[in-house]
């Protein structure tokens, strides 16, 4: 026996090197994650979504001024208080008075402190919401060719992400404003308290900016590549957890887990160049500060020695000096936060920006309960990609109260010509009519009301079974979702779960088993009670007994409806008025079992095929077949 | 394509000893758990925590030299000494040298705490996804993806962070409270106690703060990882939203969660804002006494004005780390609270692991025999399994049939031990499954799963995931057997075509053909396809059967079916019902046995008659 031995899956054969043929994660680079910090497009669409709280911003930016005023003040009464006749023997008068304006100048403080950060947490809050509801209510509505190519993590990334850092910059440039008030306030300041002084100490600004100058460039790189290596280690990350059972079935941990960690060792690496390059700016910040310091030591003393500056003046000073690199420094911190939210700024305004290429015309009409649920197709060309057409000049007509099934080899485009009935997608030429009307012609939201599809893919949500089966109809009783369970064979096995209907499914119902998916996915599509019912192998993982139970149950529920059933066990379609068969995008056959049986065409092929009765089995298999028939 | 190497000199992140540590300090609280696992780096966190008390030192001599300067100054004025400049001079190069060295500890600080903190969430990145990657499916089927994400991305970092902004702030805080508390009452002990009056009251609100944002903090996350599954269910779901027109029903339920949600971050605006402002205010009110009682000692005179600066000076250095003490009481709640969810996760016990002593499983015969195997899913009310046996050897195919939730699957993800039994045997050649090595029983056993998950990379890389070292043609072999090769050439990009999540862009029959083809390139020695080609059309499927009957030759193959006709050349059809083989032979005994088996191929065969299996059943 061979199988272990000649296994190739050999790590050894190639010494530290990792497999030719894997990756974890599907990172797309983003360019320019730090660029410019102001974009007034960008910054106009983001007002708008603060614009319904601009009075709450006024309100917080005005005190935010106060705030600053008070943050400017205080130093200056407590110089003031030691100037004036605070020597021994001096007056209390005076002090009581400094006291006292101190006093008024911290209620002030905390007054204004405290409206400002509750009134822009809150807001910067509920713009987050607002701006992750526009958002999602635009997922809503855009074509589903975009969200066909789109990964559900990128979008949540933006959902939550982006979000976040918009708030975090919501935050901080009410507080940003303040800063810049103090520094200006500080500069005034410091020259009419001694304007000599004053410039001197100010002459140590231009040296940062020369500084910032040689220090910006690499750090914005050095930034960059820790913002982007995070999102890659993340984005690896969650692929590991959305497919780790088949990790574990095909056994390629090890080979992840090295994948993994060569990203995750990445992002240490540029995460601690972020870090040299963020903080080296503290020593210089800190330098300056000192040089300023030392310059009023050594001149204001010596004005003081002339006789030409009180001493009380010093003190303000070196109370200021130390009060103002504390706003730049924040306002370094800031500018980088600025530069994210104006990414992700772009990056929302990209999602509420997304063409919704299917929409109701102004004049859409809606479709009601009493059109006749005829479908028809006229000469429908259809396809994803322009260059590779998935239906070709496909004509067909279901009259009301019809039942018709649509077979075909897979990938002939079965299943999107039912996405088209729903105007999934657009037709590149032809029309889609359903009760008579161009499916263009209508409301979505009406068409989506009259067919009902069970999906080639079941997909349960977390929650009730008996939530799952409702879904959206609110207004079915437990009675009806009870009647549709039953139809479809559910009831039996819900029956049996913990609490019944009112078992919580887990996600995409992984604790049900396939087959059990599908059959509540299918009386989603019974309570929905549409005119027109389209079943994309809706019993494809069900055995024959119960979809014989199934489809005596539909006999009844689908009188007076239009049924389209795709399958590819024939007997599935026993019960059809006609059948349609598919083959690369073409309409190549049609009629009923015995009319397609007598042509002798594709289905009949198909349809000899499935009975395996069996003409075309390989002689080999029948000879296997017969001895062991004649063995027992 | 070449291989690309690991092209560093450094050892392998040795997963196991990362998780070992983060098991490391079971039963403590989390915020010690954290602390321990940070000091894995001691070089580090000391330099850290020693630049930390050197620059808040240093960041206290400061008023005193500035209140050194003032007085000097002042010396100066009323006596008019000789060599006052340079006097002067020497102190402003002294107060330089100490802002000097203060920014270049500050940065010594600042920068070996972040270290620490990247260190340590790389460490835990990889101990987290080598965990994830061995918890069992019972796990994984009861935690929804969005939440597991979530402990891995943001519990992470709050944990990663708290080093730098907890521990190092506790420190920092507590160097210049004491030392200047030390300072302030050695130099007057009344305006000493004066000025550091609002330490009781913020530590007491800080306490507070803390546990009302936890609390408030819990309920929040719970609420926000609702939000985010419903975000996520909707967009994964889509096609199922669409079709049923559900747009505004699912905007409503997120309105709802986004409402609850919203409501309780207020709360925690409101619980911020008024413990930071009560801190700022009980300070300042202690620089008014400091200022009043000062100012009048100084006009008593029994204190220098120096003296009274350097006191304010000292509070207004406090004035930071005072607001960032509300940053620090942000800093413990969150740590305490995503330490606890990603410790629970750390500890979490694989329920499926090697065995003490398991040794690699040998394939001699390739024999697979199940004996009495009983099984249940946590949780559920009746038996899954209800003692299966069976034996079948290396050539035969084994065909299971049997109603939905019959146990087919089930019995399918019990061979590679996807779960474990609660009673009898599964072997292969004679050894046990739960007593082999997990990789060698996995390497042995490939099952196409029911519903394929496909990774969002290059059709090439799909097909070779279970072996990303296989050679091209093994490839379009395995894709040539599975009867995607020639869909896959007349794609524009042909094998390097990127299929999407789930692989969206290809129809249902393409997906169940590619997860076919990714089991064929392996070699086990046990085959399952479960239901694996429902969404195939017989002439493709029948192409595919006869390509892959090369493969069987000398392996045991499973093939789970709806489809009688998928079946008819196994060697042994089972029939499943309620978790028990109820009817088991080949088609054509079954066939003459007139029971259940029959009654299903007569439905299959001859749609006009009505057929009722359970009275064919008796
Ligand atoms: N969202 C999509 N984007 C791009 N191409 C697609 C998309 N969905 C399907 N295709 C392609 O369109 C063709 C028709 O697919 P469709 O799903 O309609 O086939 P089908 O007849 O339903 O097949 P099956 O029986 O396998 O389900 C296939 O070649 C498929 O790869
Ligand atoms: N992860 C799980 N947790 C709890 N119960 C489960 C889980 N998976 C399946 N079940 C239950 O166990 C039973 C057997 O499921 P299984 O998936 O083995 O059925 P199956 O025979 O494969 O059915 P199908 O033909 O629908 O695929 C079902 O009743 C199902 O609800
Ligand atoms: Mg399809
Ligand atoms: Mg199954």
């Amino acid at each position: 026996m061979t199988s272990i031995q000649d296994d190739d899956r050999d790590v050894a054969a190639f010494p530290g090197q990792r497999p030719p043929r894997a990756s974890v994660g599907s990172h797309r680079i983003e360019e320019e994650i730090f660029g410019k910090a102001y974009d007034p497009k960008t910054v106009r669409r983001i007002w708008a979504f603060v614009r319904p709280y601009r009075l709450r911003i006024y309100l917080s930016v005005a005190a935010v001024l106060v705030f600053t005023a008070t943050q400017l003040a205080i130093p200056l009464i407590i110089g003031r208080a030691i100037d004036s006749g605070m020597t021994q023997g001096g007056n209390s008068t005076n002090l009581l008075w400094a006291v006292a304006a101190f006093a008024v100048a911290v209620i002030l403080n905390f007054g204004a402190s405290f409206v400002q950060e509750t009134e822009v947490g809150k807001v910067a809050e509920h713009v987050l919401f607002d701006m992750r509801r526009a958002m999602f209510a635009q997922l809503q509505r855009v074509s589903l060719s975009f969200m066909d190519k789109t990964e559900v993590g990128r979008l949540m990334s933006r959902l939550q992400g982006d979000v976040n850092s918009m708030q975090e910059f919501l935050e901080t440039s009410v507080i940003s404003v303040g800063d810049m008030v103090l520094l200006v306030g500080i500069v005034v300041v410091l020259l009419t308290l001694d304007f000599r002084l004053g410039l001197l100490t100010l002459s140590t600004m231009p040296i940062l900016f020369v500084v910032r100058i040689f220090w910006l460039p690499p750090a914005k790189r050095a930034f960059w590549a820790a913002h982007e290596t995070n999102s890659i280690t993340a984005g690896a990350m969650a692929e590991g957890i959305n497919g780790v059972r088949t990790v574990q079935n095909l056994d390629r941990q090890k080979v992840n887990f090295d994948l993994f960690d060569d990203k995750a060792y990445a992002n240490l690496r540029t995460q601690l160049t972020g870090s040299r390059y963020a903080q080296v700016m503290v020593p210089i910040v800190d330098s300056l500060t000192g040089i300023a310091m030392a310059i009023v030591v050594v001149v204001g003393g010596s004005l003081v020695l002339n006789g030409s500056l009180e001493i009380g003046v010093i003190v303000a000073f070196l109370f200021y000096i130390q009060r103002f690199f504390d706003p730049i420094r924040s306002l370094t911190m800031q500018y980088s936060i600025m530069q994210r939210a104006m990414t992700s700024g772009r990056r929302i305004t990209e999602v509420l920006d997304i063409p919704t290429s299917i929409t109701d015309k102004p004049d859409a009409i809606s479709l009601t309960r009493d059109m006749d649920g005829s479908v028809e197709f006229r000469n429908v060309n259809f396809a994803y990609d322009p260059d590779r057409p998935v239906l070709r000049n496909v004509s067909f007509k279901v009259q009301p109260g019809e039942t018709v099934a649509l077979v075909g080899p897979t990938g002939s485009g079965k299943t999107s010509a039912m996405a088209l009935v729903h105007r999934f997608y657009e037709v590149q030429s032809g029309a889609v009519l359903v009760g008579g009307h161009d499916v263009r012609d209508v409301t979505q939201e009406s068409l989506g009301e009259q067919v009902a599809m069970v999906l080639q893919e079941a997909f349960l949500f977390t929650g009730s079974v008996f939530d799952n089966i409702r879904y959206n109809k609110t207004s079915a009783t437990r009675e009806d979702v009870i009647a549709a369970a039953t139809a479809v064979g559910a009831h039996e096995f819900i029956s049996r779960l913990p609490q019944g209907y009112d078992t919580i499914l887990e996600q995409r119902g992984s604790n049900l088993s396939v087959g059990q998916r599908q059959l509540l996915s299918f009386a989603r599509a019974l309570v929905a009670d549409a005119k027109i019912l389209v079943l994309d192998e809706a019993t494809a993982n069900i055995d024959s007994y119960t979809e014989r139970q199934i489809q005596k149950a539909l006999l009844i529920l689908l009188k007076g409806r239009t049924g389209m059933v795709i399958a590819h066990r024939l007997a599935t379609i026993r019960g059809a008025d006609r059948i349609i068969v598919l083959q690369n995008g073409e309409l190549i056959e049609t009629g009923n079992h015995d009319q397609l049986m007598a042509q002798g065409g594709l289905y009949a092929k198909l349809y000899n095929m499935n009975y395996a009765s069996f003409d075309d089995i390989p002689d080999e298999l029948v000879a296997q077949v017969n001895a062991r028939a004649a063995s027992t | 394509m070449t291989p690309h190497t690991a092209g560093r000199d450094r050892s392998r992140g040795d997963a196991g000893a990362h998780l070992a540590a983060a098991h490391a300090g079971k039963g403590q609280t989390a915020l010690v758990r954290i602390a321990i696992f940070s000091l894995r780096h001691p070089w580090q966190a000391s330099a850290a925590i020693l630049a930390t008390i050197i620059a808040s030192v240093l960041q206290l001599l400061i008023p005193r030299l500035l209140g050194h300067a003032v007085d000097q100054a002042q010396g100066i004025l009323a006596v008019g000494a000789p060599g006052a400049e340079q006097a002067l001079f020497w102190s402003a190069m002294t107060l330089l040298t100490v802002s000097v060295a203060r920014g270049v500890f500050t940065l010594i600080q600042n920068y070996f705490s972040e270290s620490v903190g990247h260190h340590v969430g790389y460490e835990l990145r990889l101990a987290f996804y080598d965990k994830v990657q061995k918890l069992s499916y019972s796990y994984h089927d009861k935690i929804h993806t969005g939440d597991l994400i979530t402990v891995g991305l943001l519990d992470l970092d709050g944990v990663r962070m708290f080093f730098a902004t907890g521990l190092i702030r506790v420190v920092l805080l507590s160097v210049l409270i004491g030392v200047g508390a030390y300072m302030l009452l050695t130099t007057d002990l009344l305006l000493g106690l004066l000025a550091l009056s609002f330490v009781p009251f913020v530590a007491w609100r800080s306490s507070v703060a803390q546990l009302t944002l936890r609390a408030t903090w819990i309920v929040l996350q719970q609420k926000l990882s609702g939000l985010t599954r419903v975000m996520e269910e909707n967009l994964g779901g889509i096609r199922v939203v669409r079709a049923f027109s559900g747009q505004k029903f699912e905007l409503d339920k997120f309105d709802a969660a986004s409402r609850e949600a919203l409501a309780l971050s207020h709360d925690r605006v409101d619980i911020r804002v008024r413990n930071t402002s009560a801190m700022t205010l009980s300070f300042f009110a202690a620089m008014g006494l400091v200022l009043w009682f000062g100012g009048l000692k100084v006009i008593a005179g029994e204190m220098s004005v120096g003296t009274l600066a350097s006191f304010l000076t000292f509070m207004t250095i406090l004035q930071m780390p005072v607001r960032q003490l509300g940053l620090m009481v942000n800093s413990f709640a969150r740590a305490s609270i995503c330490g606890d969810r990603l410790f629970a996760f750390f500890d979490e016990p694989l329920a499926i692991d090697d065995a003490p002593g398991a040794t690699d499983l040998v394939v001699t015969e390739g024999t697979l025999r199940f004996e009495d195997v009983h099984f249940t899913y946590p949780g559920a009310t009746h038996a899954t399994l209800d003692g299966v046996s069976f034996e079948a050897r290396a050539g035969q195919t084994i065909g299971i049939v049997g109603a939905p939730g019959a146990g087919k699957s089930t019995l399918a993800h019990l061979i590679p031990r996807f779960y474990d039994i609660d009673s009898g045997r599964i072997t292969i050649d004679g050894q046990d499954v739960s007593k082999v090595t997990l990789q060698s029983l996995r390497r042995a056993v490939a099952v196409v799963q029911q519903d394929s998950f496909l990774f969002t990379t290059t059709i090439e890389n799909n097909i070779a995931y279970g072996d990303p070292w296989s050679k091209e043609t093994k490839i379009e072999k395995a894709a040539e057997s599975a009867q995607l090769h020639n869909y896959i050439m007349g794609l524009p990009a042909g094998y390097d075509t990127v299929v999407g999540e789930r692989g969206i862009s290809l129809s249902g029959g393409q997906r169940q053909r590619l997860s076919i083809a990714r089991s064929l390139v392996l070699k086990p020695a046990v085959m399952v396809f479960d239901d694996s080609t429902a969404a195939i059309d017989a002439g493709t499927e029948h192409r595919i059967r006869s390509a892959i009957r090369r493969y069987a030759k000398d392996r045991v193959t499973l093939v789970i079916s709806h489809r009688l006709s998928s079946l008819l050349h196994a060697d042994t059809i089972l029939f499943l019902e309620n978790g028990k083989i109820v009817e088991q032979g080949t088609h054509e005994a079954l066939l003459a046995k007139g029971g259940r088996y029959r009654a299903l191929y007569d439905l299959q065969t001859r749609p006009a008659e009505d057929i009722d299996i359970g009275s064919a059943a008796q």
